[in-house]
Formats: structure tokens, sequence, C-alpha cells
């Protein structure tokens, strides 16, 4: 059966506020997911106050200042700093996104900024969680250009018009904010490839280079893989890249109506 | 579940291979929709039509082949329906295997034995048996 609620160990209790760093004039409240697997102890969410005259104005700005100023051991991901790696996803106010370009200004009307990792993963640590089947399901797309086709001595040609299809797919920066904003994912991640993987086979499928657009389509073609899909449409709301993978699910079932019907 | 599994993680996420299948029920949930939008207004006037008419007086209406054909295929188009949006239901959110069967299982019998008994009323009223 599904689970409404979360597991005891996972239930959230307590939490620590840190003091107000000393001589700050004005200060942003984070109130910030920590779970430790080291010590045995359910998950708590921290409040913190960030000087804000001393810190850039996004959320990953604020929490690399927390870790900087206050806590050492509150533990992101991070890397581009610029919505190009994709590192740095998680839920902020409720919704899924990048920390670096999420500024502190557009979150919770001037409350407190709520901080969590990517919903209904298994955590590492703090913000970290465990994309280790989400990695795999894009694995099992097999991203990457299939041809029989003796390769040509120069490159693939591909006319302005066919390379002009894989706009609003190949942006994907794999994020995982789109899947893991999906109901019919946290419900089915087993099975359900999810948007992430589904919109980069979209992208595999409509290359027009590629030679393997029935066998990518074969494998696709599963209940649960594709068809867990309902079009509820929370990855195109999540997705910072303001792409559309509902959008590419649906071109896709459209290709398998069309080979059928 | 016992224990973490010792498989990698693309042998999970392959698991037993994609069943080809799944399209047929995607194209069928919304040719029924579609039918079922076409059939609503017409079975809706045959509904009122019916109201406040005693057994004799439905069996008039029925006696009609178009009346009786538009009934016929509402009923199957939206027990149809009715099937492959409660499998689904189902699939979503029961996960143990032999519970999910047994789901499948019933929600099959009870959409035919509705669509059958539904079927048998209207001929047997259009027929005047």
């Amino acid at each position: 059966m599904v689970e409404f609620a979360l597991p005891k160990n996972s239930k959230i209790t307590g939490g620590k506020t840190w003091p107000k760093p000393a001589g700050a004039t004005a200060t942003r409240e984070f109130r910030v997911y920590r779970w430790n697997p080291d010590d045995g102890k359910n998950p708590s969410v921290d409040t913190y106050h960030v000087d804000i005259n001393d810190c850039g104005p996004m959320v990953l700005d604020g929490l690399i200042w927390i870790k900087n100023h206050i806590d050492p051991t509150l533990t992101f991901r991070r890397s581009c700093r610029e919505g190009v790696c994709g590192s740095c996803a998680m839920n902020i106010d409720g919704q899924n996104t990048l920390a670096c370009t999420k500024s502190m200004h557009d979150v919770g009307s001037g409350g407190a900024v709520k901080v969590n990792p990517l919903p209904h993963q298994p955590v590492v640590k703090d913000l970290v969680p465990d994309l280790t089947n989400f990695y795999a399901q894009y694995a099992s797309i097999e991203p990457w250009l299939q041809t029989t086709t003796p390769t040509p001595q120069k490159e693939w040609k591909q006319s302005h018009q066919d390379r002009e299809k894989l706009d609003g797919l190949y942006e994907c920066i794999l994020c995982a904010c789109c899947s893991t904003s999906c109901p019919s994912y946290w419900w089915n991640s087993d099975r359900f490839l999810g948007p992430a993987a589904l919109l980069q086979a979209t992208r595999w499928v409509k290359d027009s280079r590629d030679e393997a657009t029935g066998e990518r389509l074969d494998n696709l073609e599963d209940p649960f893989r594709l068809y867990r899909c309902h079009t509820i449409m929370n990855c195109a709301k999540a997705c910072p890249k303001g792409l559309n993978p509902s959008e590419a699910i649906a071109e896709l079932k459209l290709k398998m109506v069309e080979r059928q019907v | 579940m016992s224990g973490p599994s010792l498989r990698t993680p693309l042998a999970r996420v392959r698991s037993l291979g994609s069943s080809h299948s799944g399209t047929k029920d995607f194209w069928r949930q919304r040719l029924t929709a579609v039918a079922m939008a076409l059939l609503i207004v017409p079975v809706i006037v045959i509904v009122l039509m019916l109201l406040g008419r005693n057994q004799a007086g439905a069996k008039q209406i029925l006696a009609q082949l178009p009346i009786a054909i538009i009934l016929l295929l509402f009923i199957i188009a939206s027990a149809w329906h009715m099937k492959i949006g409660m499998q689904i239901v189902i699939e979503d959110y029961i996960h143990g295997e032999k519970t999910k069967l047994a789901l499948v299982m019933a929600n099959n019998f009870f959409c035919i034995a509705v669509a059958l008994a539904s079927i048998y009323a209207i001929l047997k009223l259009s027929s005047g048996v």
C-alpha cells in the first residue's frame, strides 16, 4: 500500500534554534531540515538567522553563509551556483527548485525560508538525497546516439529543422526537481521511470540521427515505465529550467499510439 | 523485502523488462471517453423521457431500436472505461503483488457483471420479453 505518512524514524522532531549573529542589523530566518545517519536520532528542523547584509541574494548563498559562519556540519550539494549543474536541487518553501537560482526575496513573503531535501527520496545526510535509482533510470533509457549505419568520416548530419525538434529537451540538467515532485513517482519510483528520464527518452526518440527509435519505444512501452504518468504536471511546474516533461511524455504516448492504431 | 538488495541499481530498474503493453488500454480509455462524451447527451434525454413512466411506458420507449442501441453503447463504453480507470487506481496505490492481482481480478469481475446485468435489462425491456 502507498505510504501516506512518514515512517516512524523519518518523523521530524524538535530542532535547534541557533543564536542570531552578533552585530547583524538585518537577518533572514532559515528553517533547515537536518538528519545525521550517525547519531541514530530522528530528523529535525534547525532554525538559523542569516545576516543578509553579509550574504548574496540566493537561497544557496544563505546556506553557504550558514555553513561558513554558524554550523559547518550543515550538508548540501552545490557546484556551479548558476543553474547549470543541478546539484543544489532541494525543496524550498514547498517547491522543488535550485537553491542557486531561487532568490531569498521570492520566498515566503519575508517569512522563514524553509529548506528540505527533495521529497520521497532516501536521505544521505541533511539536504543530500540518494539519487542512485534516479540515475539508474536515466542509464536505462540508454542516453546516447545509437546507429547501425557505419559512422561517417565526419559528423552525423542533421538539418536545422530536425535540430530544432530537440529544443525544450536537451536543456535538462537532471536535477531531479521534476521526478521528485511527481506523485506517481513517489508511489511507484521502483517501476515508473519518472518525468526526467522520460523527457530524456523523448530527446533520443526525436533525434533524427538516431537509428534505434523503435527499440527505444519498445523499451518504454509498459504500464509502469511510461503509463504511470497521469499528466499531473507537477513536473512542468517544478522544472527550474522552464521545461515541460509532461508534454514530452505526451509525445511519447502519441508515438506509441501512432505505431499501433 | 528482506535486507538491502545486492543487485545493481540498473538491474533493479530494468527488472523484468518492458511488458510491451499499456498502449491498448491507453487508447481504449480515450476511445471510450470520446464515445461517452458523444453519447451522454442522448442518454440524458432518454433518461428524462423515462422519468415518471411505469414499466409498460419504459418498454414502449426502449423498444425503439436507436434508443436501445444508444443505451447499449453507453453501457459498454462506460463499463469498459470504469474497468480501465479502476485498474489504474489499483496499480497506482496497491503495491502488494497478491493483493493487487486479487483486486484487479475483482475489478474485472465487477465491471463485467455490471455491464452484463445492464445489457440484459436493456435487452429485456426493449424486446418486451
